[in-house]
């Protein structure tokens, strides 16, 4: 018997009050909702309004014209800031190459085995996600210090290797949990050797798992700040140079350049979620 | 995460007796553990070193001697410098590539002094390039300290004949770089105090205007330890070319109490610029040249400068080699390249700072009766330049003005550093 | 043949993730702890190492109002956070209906914009003349002296807001995986919505809560960008003293000693939690953040 036909029986009025309070409740909340998703936007509305500023002097902070010139001609006129943007470019597709790769077979080994030092592992990889981005940044520089090891691009590469490859294992390894193991064993069952089955059956099966730990590599590299400043020495990514030069006042390219990362993020994301309803379809 | 068993979330989620706990160590797991702990504490035994000894001058000389001679000429330059402290569209820069076929990547990476400091010492320790052939340093701790980890090379004087002939030794602080065996002056300028006229009406003339009760909150001081140290022992009465362990502490006792009572806003770092500018804060510590650029690029008068009457903050930014470099030559050539008089007038008329070449005032009056400057700046501007006592600072003004305090021996640096390092950390 | 091969199978697939976290985690970790043991300066070197833990106790007694503010603007962070995203949580996984991936997309969506320039945009947003304030103060609705940037409050709301989806996402998942029937047997049990929320639907979410003050406590208290960009004088974290002692002062023995004091407080605090609630629950609560 269902709530419903409990409540018809006890009676009308009561039921009306109740379904009120709740629509008003959940009007409420829903307005509540949209304030913060609006909210959440604000900055983001300032930035990409102020992409289409004209600033006389080099503080771009207050309103005097309008122009499309900084989306067009003038984009690249920063040498530094397009090289800065190429470098973190590069840095996020090499740590979500490395990350993804290393971070599956993680995550595999712990969500399929069990395994001795499995404690130990998960000590280690929970510890390297809540540590502090302060505390692994320092610890890398002063390792690189005593290790004579010059920092660079390779430096930030480890370090965002380093700490994306927790996350990857993790998606993986919830992926993993949930699969049939009955699945693979019918393979092997059916005389596929080990790297059939994992080619054939298990990675299909987990690379949801994979792309989203993917994608997570690729945010977290592309907008690292605290570490790879402790790591870049006089290597300069994105986040990097914004950083410097807002001391001095940001030019509008900055603006642009965050605008147009925004909206490949948008399509990405909406492309993701077409294609995954696609495929559940 | 639909089509979990519950019991099977619930197995994972129970701590299991036995082997491969979660929380729990087992024996490889601990095994692993500790093969990275024994390697960790193998290299952490490893000191961090310092320098071998400290070289004198005529070592020094000696050393240049024995390196330029070695050194082939390159076609390209790494240049790493301030922001805002060369001409916009890098004319100079370009002039330079034409006439020597160097390519230049000038990157304006250095925003304090200690942070890039931080970025290229651990790298010049292991010894290997840090990936800039020239950059400018103020005239203060750091570069102390890259002199004596000898972690920038000798300068070569027979390749620097404009600044034998055009440069001005008379308000040079040779005291930190004497005979300018490591650099050569880019630019000097002093620390004073500006205010945004649209919020102080009245004029400001003295360091006790920074601990105006009236503007409370509206206060500006800069973090630096040195900048912000001298202007404590100006408020305190004392000269800081004089000063003591015991005047430092005094110092920051004011300093302290200026902050408790609620005056200072923030401790800014070059960043101050745009508090002012957008009215965060009214008045604070500020660098000459700054003033004027920001004036020039809006277009308004907003902001005025002033050296306080107890005085300034001197300070020389100067061009060095760090070690390791790759194109040693290529830097040689445009250090000098920057004392041609054409070249420094340039350089002067955009980012009016004070020029330590002595043909620049001519060059820049002439510019003025040819009513365009280098920029296309006009007549008045180029006018008003050459009777800035900030550009072209008069013995009244110079006199008041005294250099950081740079205590030689590194404890007692060290000491310094936290006294006022403290007062902006709080 | 092929149990042997299997038997080793998780130790080769462990083997390349494990020797980088090895590497680049595990060693400088304890690096760290070495050279927080030594004194020194730049100019002379560092060494003496296991011979100064004084410095942790400098560490604590001479910034302990650093250490507080963290605690305090991090838990007050927190406490906001949850108050803002569990309304939403809740409204998304009920009543969202098909809709519910595009909520959360929306919410995601600022998070597209680099950190550093979404923080600096706020700072211009919340100027003493700025887009806020400027027009509060012409109608004179707030004092002409008002401001918000550089008090602790700024700091808070940065703190918030950089971190909030990873308030919201924990709450929803929770929330999400809460089955329907359960809160029907509460109705048909008689009570009343509020009764069923306290009582059914609130401890269910809990992990999901604590999972997202895990995920927003940790950098928070550690974060030094926000008090830098947003801050003035007082609001100093212990992030930024870290920072000051590595790259302005040069003082690596200080920095190292705060910082492993920093990530053993966060780490105790963290192990406690996951010995009540399980390991496996917060991970897969932050891979769904």
């Amino acid at each position: 018997m269902s709530a419903a036909t409990l409540e018809r029986a006890a009676g009308q009025e009561p039921r009306k009050k109740v379904r009120q309070r709740r629509k008003t409740g959940e009007r409420l909340l829903h307005w509540f909702t949209w304030l913060l998703i609006i909210w959440l936007a604000l900055p983001i509305a300032v930035v990409v309004a102020f992409s289409f500023n004209n600033p006389h002097g080099r503080y771009n902070y207050s309103w005097t014209g309008f122009t499309f010139k900084y989306w067009g001609s003038k984009l690249f006129a920063i040498p530094d800031l397009t090289t800065a943007v190429e470098h973190s470019i590069l840095v996020a597709v090499v740590a979500t190459v490395g990350a993804t790769v290393l971070g599956t077979l993680v995550g595999l080994a712990v969500g399929k085995y069990k395994f001795r030092g499995q404690g130990a592992t998960n000590l280690v990889q929970f510890a390297a996600i809540s540590a502090p981005e302060v505390v692994l940044g320092s610890s890398l520089a002063t390792f690189f210090l005593q290790a004579h090891i010059q920092e660079g691009a390779l430096t930030v590469m480890a370090a965002h290797i380093m700490f994306c490859m927790s996350f990857v294992a993790i998606t993986v390894r919830a992926r993993v949990v949930g699969l049939d193991p009955s699945v693979e064993d019918a393979a092997k069952d059916l005389g596929a050797g080990p790297w059939d089955t994992f080619r054939l059956v298990t990675l299909p099966m987990i690379m949801p798992g994979v792309i989203a730990g993917a994608m997570l590599a690729f945010a977290l590299s592309i907008d690292d700040f605290i570490t790879t400043e402790f790591t870049s020495g006089s290597f300069v990514t994105y986040p990097l140079w914004i950083w410097s030069v807002s001391r001095q006042g940001l030019p509008p390219q900055v603006n642009v350049m965050g605008s147009i990362i925004f909206a490949v993020g948008v399509i990405f994301a909406i492309a993701n979620s077409v294609i995954s309803r696609r495929r559940a379809a | 995460m639909t089509g979990i068993d519950p019991a099977k979330l619930r197995g994972l989620t129970q701590r299991r007796k036995g082997q491969g706990t979660q929380d729990g160590m087992s024996r490889r797991g601990l095994f692993k553990l500790g093969g990275a702990a024994a390697a960790g504490l193998a290299l952490s035994g490893c000191a961090i070193p310092g320098l071998a000894k400290i070289i004198t001058p005529d070592e020094a000389k000696a050393e240049a001697a024995a390196f330029w001679p070695k050194q082939k000429p390159t076609g390209h330059l790494n240049f790493a410098n301030w922001a805002s402290y060369i001409d916009p569209n890098h004319e100079t820069l370009k002039l330079f590539t034409k006439a020597t076929g160097i390519g230049v990547n000038y990157q304006e990476v250095i925003e304090d002094d200690n942070s890039f400091f931080a970025k290229i010492d651990p790298i010049l320790r292991s010894g290997q390039y840090s990936g800039y052939d020239l950059m400018v340093i103020t005239d203060g701790f750091e570069f102390t300290d890259l002199v004596e980890l000898q972690e920038v090379i000798p300068l070569d004087h027979g390749m620097m004949p404009n600044f034998k002939k055009y440069a001005l030794r008379k308000f040079m602080q040779e005291t930190f770089d004497p005979g300018n065996l490591y650099s050569v002056p880019w630019a000097s300028g002093i620390t004073g105090i500006a205010w945004n006229t649209k919020f102080i009406k009245e004029p400001v003339t003295s360091i006790s205007d920074l601990w105006n009760p009236k503007y409370a909150g509206k206060i500006g001081m800069m973090q630096d330890p040195q900048e912000l140290a001298n202007f404590g022992l100006f408020r305190a009465g004392i000269d800081p070319d004089k000063s003591t362990l015991k005047d430092w502490n005094t110092a920051a006792d004011v300093l302290n109490k200026q902050r408790n009572d609620g005056l200072v806003r923030a401790y800014y770092d070059q960043s101050y610029l745009n508090a002012l500018s957008r009215g965060d804060v009214w008045i604070t510590m500020a660098w000459s040249g700054d003033i004027f650029q920001q004036n020039q690029s809006t277009g308004n008068n907003d902001l005025a400068f002033v050296v306080p009457k107890e005085g300034g903050n001197i300070w020389t930014d100067n061009m060095m080699i760090p070690k390791l470099a790759q194109n040693p030559v290529s830097a040689m050539k445009m250090i000098d390249w920057f004392y041609r008089p054409e070249i420094a007038t340039m350089l002067t008329e955009n980012v009016q700072y004070i020029s330590s070449n002595s043909a620049v005032p001519t060059l820049m009056a002439q510019d003025a009766q040819r009513k365009k400057g280098a920029n296309g700046q006009d007549q008045a501007t180029l006018k008003a330049l050459l009777d800035s006592p900030l550009v072209f600072p008069p013995a009244s003004v110079l006199s008041r003005t005294r250099n950081y305090v740079t205590p030689q021996d590194p404890t007692t640096a060290q000491t310094f550093k936290n006294i006022f390092n403290a007062i902006t950390e709080a | 043949m092929r149990s042997i091969r299997s038997k080793l199978t998780p130790y080769y697939l462990m083997l390349p993730g494990g020797l980088w976290l090895a590497i680049f985690f595990a060693v400088p970790i304890i690096m760290m702890i070495g050279l927080s043991t030594m004194n020194g300066n730049i100019i002379a070197g560092f060494g003496d190492t296991w011979h100064h833990f004084g410095n942790y106790t400098y560490g604590f007694t001479q910034y302990k109002s650093q250490w507080i503010r963290s605690a305090e603007y991090a838990g007050l962070g927190c406490l906001i956070s949850i108050v803002l995203s569990y309304p939403i949580a809740y409204w998304i996984a009920f009543y969202g209906g098909t809709r519910k991936s595009t909520y959360l997309f929306l919410i995601l969506l600022p998070f597209f914009v680099s950190f550093v320039l979404r923080t600096i945009a706020w700072n211009y947003i919340l100027g003493d003349q700025g887009l806020l304030l400027e027009p509060l103060k012409h109608l004179h609705l707030v004092s002409q002296n008002f401001h918000i940037l550089a008090t602790g409050w700024a700091v808070i709301i940065g703190i918030v807001y950089n971190y909030l989806p990873f308030m919201i996402l924990p709450i929803y998942v929770a929330l999400e995986r809460v089955d329907h029937k359960v809160i029907e047997a509460g109705r048909d049990l008689y009570a009343n919505p509020v009764t069923v929320f306290t009582k059914v639907v609130l401890p269910l979410s809990l992990p999901g809560v604590f999972a997202g003050v895990l995920l927003n406590f940790v950098p928070a208290a550690s974060d030094y960008v926000n008090a830098s960009v947003l801050g003035g004088t007082g609001n100093s974290m212990i992030g930024n003293v870290i920072y000051d002692q590595y790259f302005v002062v040069q003082n690596y023995p200080l920095q190292a000693s705060l910082s492993f004091s920093l990530m053993a407080i966060l780490l105790i605090g963290i192990f406690s939690y996951a010995r009540v609630l399980g390991t496996e629950d917060v991970l897969e609560a932050a891979a769904v953040a």
